[in-house]
């Protein structure tokens, strides 16, 4: 047989297919169904996928509520939180970001777009008086700036209907909440951002939350609170300079 | 009458529930959609209650043939009308964000600022234009090539008007603080599962009406047709597979966390540019380039490779989203090859396209129709290089993160996608409203230039854009000091945010011509004009030289 013949008969058994809309429909389906399963399944179960650091945590509610308001405004089509490994990426914003400090991130906000700086580890760089007067009005303390207003913020009282329900999905979609963490959850909020509130144990619960009011009007909590609150414990939970972590760094995340 | 009745009490179910979800709800946004689907119950009882026919009205507005027509026209015709209203919407919104980028005055907060209306922008373009689009080319086509009516008539009719719930749903959504955060699938979990209803509708009976085909061989359109729709189907409920926080509220929580989701949302989002804007767009060109050249396609068996190698690939080649990010290096590289791959069957399409027009060329200069088709299929070439090329993980870290990736983007989608559809309604209007001709094919030729120049326009800027700010970033003095803070990075780049907004603004001008052209020709009305492509004659200059005498 020719090899001409052979072609003509790859072509000749496509007609089955052509003839058949179950076997045209099965066959498609198979054929876009390997990439993803070749691609993404692994990742649920090879251990290094994501190498364990110490200081992760999950958010605390404020923080929570600030990261939702995060999303909300859709700082995400401006903002990434993923500094890769590069020289000049690593001196402008830090050390570049480890799988781990996004393993509680539900949805992940890695972003695609920086028509505004990494926020990855933007917590502590700026005073939280800076925060506020640049999300009320950005171009008063950054005059080229292009992004949005946000003094709204400061207006609206922090609104979260039922906080518990929200850390109880989280936890049912993966995050270690402890049950005090839950029953805590409505008091937890407020007392992260009120001083003269008893915040309890939420500091050992929570390693490393900052308590304090974030507004500048310790009489309310708001949204600005909350949205502070989040981009000031943004990559804080990992000291990436420690020697245990460097020693973790080179043992796990190899050729980057 | 028995039937009216029947009716009012759905609607006022409907109704009484919402009005439940509303008072129930501790979420505003919630309880303003619920608010909308109470005011669509309202209207509907009352259209109902005052005429046993509101479709008939709506019907005449925008002037369709009574009567049933040989094939099932009627949703395709409010399919072109939806399309073009979403597709000036979905303009409208990037020019406004566009301007915004070079004016942040323009930001009107909270509802109009930057981060909610670029979702609105992105949705309405791809899913509302785009998918309108689909929706109804997929519908003519199918019945035409299967010379049959469509399968399911009443389901047909729930799949358009429950898209466009859908959209309106979705888009209000955004401008409300709605959304879960994750690119080009913002709607929430309750806005998802209604799609996913929509969805499989529009999958029963696309089937349904492939196997009612007269014709023994499925045509390829409807190859990438199917595909398109399952293959939606999967990337939709996956990606979106969330918790909700309660029954009665908007917010819910993504399934997956950070490596796991970023991945599962670039295999969805990359896609969703495979299947929806690619697949779905070839199945328009495999079946209206041909039409329109009144030529067959250039190449069967290249036809049935491009088919299966682009289906294959395409699929893989989400993770160069990610490059240089925490996701594994293996996964990167994956996608990085692929992507490369994909570079082939890509334009073993676009030759495909091209080639049909064999022995047809000469139309290109005398018909703007097939012009807008060969433009289109050129922008799809030129952005089904560049993208395998921004996927090399060496470009990728200059180009990733800055504007020319939008360029990219846009001249995919405002030169494929756009052009190709523009084409396609210019072909179904006067065959869907039986009318003899367009009422202009001059203002074709206008909407053409406008549409090319902004695109020019649109992606030089972005180019330049990109790779200024990508060079500023890692740009490093003699002192081994980083150059540019990052501010200086965003004030160089205003005057090509100016230019991409006026580009933007050319764009849209042509498409407000498109609609004028398109209302007309509904109306039946013919533009006195000049026929295209005539060579002026110039009747003083058709005679031979006659030698003088000599004085």
């Amino acid at each position: 047989m020719s090899k001409n013949a052979q072609h003509s008969d790859v072509f000749e058994g496509h007609k089955k297919l052509e003839k058949n809309v179950t076997l045209l429909g099965a066959a498609t389906l198979l054929v876009v169904a390997i990439g993803g399963i070749v691609e993404i399944a692994p990742l649920f179960w090879i251990d290094n996928t994501i190498e364990k650091v110490e200081g992760m945590r999950p958010y605390t509610p404020l923080e929570q509520a600030g990261r939702d308001i995060y999303i909300r405004e859709g700082c995400y089509t401006c903002h990434s939180q993923m500094i890769r490994p590069f020289r000049d990426e690593v001196e402008r914003y830090g050390h570049y970001s480890l799988a781990a400090e996004s393993m509680y991130d539900h949805p992940f906000q890695w972003g695609s777009k920086r028509t505004g700086p990494d926020l990855a580890r933007v917590g502590g760089k700026y005073s939280d008086d800076w925060h506020v007067q640049h999300l009320k009005a950005p171009r008063s303390v950054v005059p080229e700036s292009i992004m949005p207003n946000y003094s709204f913020l400061a207006e609206a009282e922090l609104n979260v209907p039922d906080p518990a329900a929200n850390l109880t999905a989280l936890r049912r979609v993966g995050v270690p909440y402890s049950d005090t963490d839950i029953a805590q959850a409505k008091t937890d909020l407020m007392a992260q951002a009120n001083p003269d509130a008893d915040a309890g144990d939420l500091a050992t619960r929570y390693p490393k939350a900052q308590i304090r009011d974030y507004d500048g009007d310790p009489k309310r909590v708001t949204e600005m609170d909350a949205l502070v609150a989040y981009l000031q414990m943004l990559g804080t939970l990992v000291d990436v300079n420690s020697a245990a972590a460097q020693e973790v760094l080179t043992k796990g995340e190899q050729g980057r | 009458m028995e039937s009216v009745v029947k009716r009012l009490g759905v609607w006022a179910l409907v109704l009484l529930a919402a009005i439940a979800a509303i008072a129930l709800t501790p979420d505003s946004g919630f309880a303003i959609h619920m608010g909308i689907v109470a005011l669509v119950a309202v209207i509907l009882i009352g259209v109902t209650a005052t005429s046993y026919d509101p479709m008939a009205k709506a019907q005449s507005i925008f002037k369709m043939p009574p009567g049933p027509s040989r094939y099932d026209d009627d949703v395709i015709r409010w399919g072109v009308i939806a399309t073009m209203f979403w597709g000036l919407a979905g303009l409208l919104a990037g020019v406004f964000i566009a301007a915004q980028l070079a004016f942040p005055q323009l930001n009107l907060e909270p509802y109009l600022n930057f981060g909610r209306v670029r979702p609105l922008h992105t949705s309405a373009v791809i899913f509302a234009f785009g998918g309108n689009a689909l929706l109804a080319t997929s519908f003519y086509v199918v019945q035409r090539t299967c010379r049959t009516t469509l399968a399911f008539p009443a389901m047909a009719r729930f799949v358009f008007w429950g898209y466009q719930l859908f959209i309106v749903l979705a888009a209000t959504g955004y401008l409300l603080g709605i959304s879960q955060g994750k690119e080009y699938a913002e709607p929430e979990w309750y806005v998802d599962l209604w799609l996913t209803v929509v969805w499989l509708c529009y999958l029963a009976v696309f089937v349904g009406t492939l196997l009612r085909r007269h014709e023994p061989h499925i045509y390829v359109a409807n190859w990438f047709y199917l595909a398109f729709i399952v293959t939606i189907a999967m990337l939709h409920v996956v990606n979106n597979l969330a918790l909700p926080v309660s029954l009665l509220g908007g917010k819910s929580y993504s399934a997956f966390a950070g490596v796991q989701d970023a991945l599962t949302q670039w295999w969805y989002g990359h896609n969703a540019v495979g299947f929806f804007l690619t697949a779905g767009f070839l199945a328009m060109m495999y079946y209206f380039v041909p039409k329109q050249a009144n030529r067959p396609v250039y190449s069967y068996r290249l036809s049935i490779i491009h088919f299966w190698s682009l289906i294959f690939l395409y699929i893989w080649a989400g993770p160069h989203h990610l490059h240089y990010t925490a996701l594994p290096d293996w996964a990167q590289t994956l996608g990085m090859v692929f992507s490369v791959m994909l570079w082939m069957p890509s334009w073993g399409g676009m030759i495909n396209g091209l080639m049909t027009l064999n022995g047809a060329w000469d139309k290109v200069r005398t018909d703007p129709i097939i012009r807008m088709m060969v433009l289109a299929l050129a922008f799809y070439g030129m952005s089904t290089f560049e993208g395998p090329m921004l996927s090399i993980k060496a470009v990728n870290s200059l180009s990733h993160y800055t504007d020319w990736t939008i360029g990219h983007v846009h001249s995919g989608a405002l030169g494929w996608n756009g052009m190709i559809t523009f084409a396609c309604v210019y072909y179904l209007v006067p065959r869907l409203w039986q009318k003899e001709r367009l009422y202009s094919l001059r203002m074709i030729n206008w909407h053409f230039w406008l549409a090319t120049l902004g695109i020019v326009f649109y992606a030089s800027s972005m180019w330049v854009a990109g790779i200024t700010q990508g060079l500023m970033w890692r740009e490093y003095g003699a002192d081994g000091y980083l150059v540019n803070s990052f501010v200086d990075t965003v004030a160089a780049l205003h005057p090509m945010y100016i230019l991409r907004a006026v580009g933007g603004l050319m764009y849209l001008s042509g498409a407000i011509i498109m609609a004028w052209n398109i209302w007309m020709t509904i109306a039946g009305k013919q533009r006195i004009e000049a026929p295209m492509g005539d060579t002026a004659h110039d009747e003083a200059a058709d005679r031979p030289i006659v030698a003088q005498p000599a004085e």
